[in-house]
């Protein structure tokens, strides 16, 4: 119970920091960028709208602390301001519809990542010192080691603009009926399959080489000599003795991973304009749209902090001895 | 009596770490980068800005990686860039390495509420999402400069580094040979930078790389979103540049395949070297034939534990 209640501190806390410095930055710097978006926003919103985004960023006279308690007042009651870009759509209207396709995207490009990667990462562990052993995480760890945008660059180039294998840009094409229909499906699968490529090159080595590693650290285990002299057959050695307690560290690895989904991979959504939160926020940036840059900021910290509180207290059950070191830290 | 193995001990990983033969194509690739942005003033033949050629000319021996959309010398801007991404790149992870050594060594050391604060903001820097807080820190701050950028990238990505000192620094503080430094009165700072630090030198140096890695791949990013002032010379510039001046759609593959290019090779020498120092300090990952396993594992154990309590 102590543990739940420090990770639940921890939590609270981070995500105060994160809708702390949403507020102060826009007041610290100079030039206050505050008058740009007011200049741009009058004339075309209602007075009562107007208020509201004086109380975001902070032109009012009001004193520091009374705008800092408005401030978190409208957040909590989901006021998170109004874009600029798709006035007069409000900005959580805008995170609603791009939550699904960046969740979607990389939770799907993450989990076949991990999947194949773990399994590759057994198998070179075993064969240790092959050719694929001494290949491969040096290979993967290239795609790993260059900027992933740049990847989606390269190959929009060759395989989408010059072979035309590939559509160039978006989540689905402009002529099919968005709903529950194949051709949408069909058109969003084929439209998600170069964003999907880069995503898997530019983590697949982690998981290989994560996992090459525990392996072998594993498979030096006594239980694992044991069981080998004792005649288990190779592959029930293989996955049901050493992989099962390998395994272990990668969930943590996987951990991170899921938690850093919803804003991992903006720059790649960018490259593809894939109409998540990613590419929302740099067109946001690139509009100067500041309500909808910080509500995309303000949903990519929450989902990380969020996903990294359950994953501690899935963590806790697991593992007794997490729990009692996780109350000292 | 310490100071004397453990100097034999890092000559012998040197000499690990020269004859692991990723290790050395790390180093030459990264070298070779080095010189480019040293000598890029004498490499360089015509001014990176200047429009003086015809637009989107192929590679050619006047303009070794042809030109971009306004005339400008892709190579020059190339061999410029790789001046300015290799000092924010450089600089950013070293001045990370260093915030992450001054909050975690001493956390770790101090221990009490002194590490309870210095880790509960580690811990913040480290969940808060970094490039999407870098994007949002830069969407204030207009027409920031390759190295103000490095600044900010160093000043918020120093946390893991701090995590990973902060445990070592943990497990080294209630050794005895700190112990009896304390106890003969050495201060703080001695205690630190004499007695804890030499003693997690491959810790630091991995980190150093990863950092590098992480500030060069950040830099470019923000770079090529266009948060960088747009007239610098960087490599994520050029691909800003790249992708609005058209080069994608008019074919001028010579324009941005190079940049990225160079950022992934330097990116690989980092992760080349890194590999290999965590071969070094991790003897059980060393490769060995199958058959010595079981023997050989045991020998190297003690060893290899207290590598993987760091």
């Amino acid at each position: 119970m102590r543990y739940f209640f420090n990770r639940l501190g921890f939590l609270i806390l981070s995500i105060w920091a994160a809708i702390t410095l949403n507020f102060i930055l826009p007041r610290l710097m100079p030039g206050n960028p505050a008058e740009t978006i007011f200049a741009k926003f009058q004339g075309h919103m209602q007075p009562s709208q107007l208020h509201a985004m004086e109380l975001q960023f902070g032109f009012s006279n009001k004193p520091f602390i009374l705008q800092y308690f408005q401030y978190l007042g409208s957040l909590l009651t989901g006021h998170w301001g109004l874009s600029y870009t798709y006035y007069p759509t409000s900005v959580s209207q805008i995170i609603v519809t791009s939550l699904p396709w960046t969740i979607g995207l990389l939770g799907i490009a993450t989990v076949i990542s991990v999947v194949v990667g773990t399994l590759v990462g057994i198998l070179i562990a075993w064969r240790r010192g092959g050719i694929a052993d001494s290949t491969l995480p040096i290979a993967t760890m290239f795609f790993q080691s260059m900027p992933l945008f740049w990847l989606g660059l390269v190959l929009v180039y060759f395989l989408a603009f010059t072979l035309n294998w590939f559509p160039m840009f978006h989540g689905y094409s402009s002529s099919v009926n968005v709903g529950w229909n194949w051709p949408f499906i069909s058109s969003v699968i084929y439209h998600g399959i170069l964003p999907a490529i880069v995503v898997f090159l530019g983590s697949i080595s982690g998981w290989i080489i994560g996992m090459r590693n525990n392996m072998i650290n594993t498979l030096g285990e006594d239980y694992v000599v044991f069981a080998e002299a004792k005649g288990v057959s190779n592959s029930r050695l293989i996955f049901m003795y050493a992989a099962r307690n390998a395994l272990l560290p990668q969930v943590t690895s996987l951990a991170i991973a899921l938690s850093s989904i919803v804003g991992g991979q903006i720059l790649v959504e960018q490259v593809f304009s894939y109409p998540g939160i990613g590419y929302q926020l740099t067109n946001a940036v690139s509009m100067e749209d500041y309500p909808l840059i910080q509500g995309m900021f303000l949903i990519i910290a929450l989902s990380v902090l969020l996903v990294n509180f359950l994953v501690d207290m899935l963590y806790g059950r697991l593992d007794p001895r997490v729990r009692r070191r996780g109350t000292e830290s | 009596m310490k100071s004397l193995t453990s100097n034999k001990r890092k000559s012998g990983n040197l000499r690990l770490f020269f004859r692991n033969s990723k290790a050395v194509i790390g180093l030459v690739i990264f070298s070779v980068f080095v010189l480019i942005a040293i000598f890029a003033g004498w490499i360089a033949p015509y001014n990176p800005q200047v429009s003086q050629f015809l637009p989107m000319q192929p590679p050619s021996l006047q303009n070794l990686l042809g030109t971009t959309s306004t005339g400008q010398d892709i190579f020059s801007q190339f061999v410029w860039g790789t001046q300015t991404t290799m000092i924010v790149g450089v600089g950013a992870g070293l001045l990370s390495t260093f915030i992450g050594i001054l909050v975690g060594v001493y956390a770790g050391y101090k221990g009490g509420w002194v590490d309870s604060v210095l880790n509960t903001i580690a811990n913040i820097f480290l969940v808060l999402p970094g490039l999407a807080l870098l994007i949002l820190i830069e969407s204030y701050v207009k027409n920031t400069t390759p190295y103000s950028n490095g600044l900010i990238i160093a000043l918020t990505g120093w946390a893991w580094g701090a995590r990973v000192f902060r445990a070592q620094a943990m497990s080294l503080a209630g050794r005895d040979f700190i112990i009896a430094a304390k106890l003969s009165g050495a201060s703080d700072l001695r205690i630190i930078f004499v007695e804890i630090l030499p003693n997690m030198m491959s810790i630091i140096a991995a980190n150093v790389m990863y950092a590098c890695l992480g500030a060069i791949l950040a830099e470019s990013g923000l770079a090529y979103l266009g948060l960088e002032n747009l007239s610098s010379n960087s490599w994520g510039t050029m691909l800003y540049w790249a992708q609005a001046g058209g080069a994608m759609l008019g074919g001028a593959w010579w324009w941005f395949i190079p940049p990225g290019l160079a950022i992934a090779l330097v990116g690989m020498s980092f992760a080349l070297m890194n590999f290999s120092i965590d071969q070094i300090t991790n003897p059980r990952l060393r490769v060995r034939k199958m058959k010595n396993k079981a023997s050989g594992v045991r020998k190297v154990e003690s060893h290899g534990r207290e590598n993987a309590s760091a």
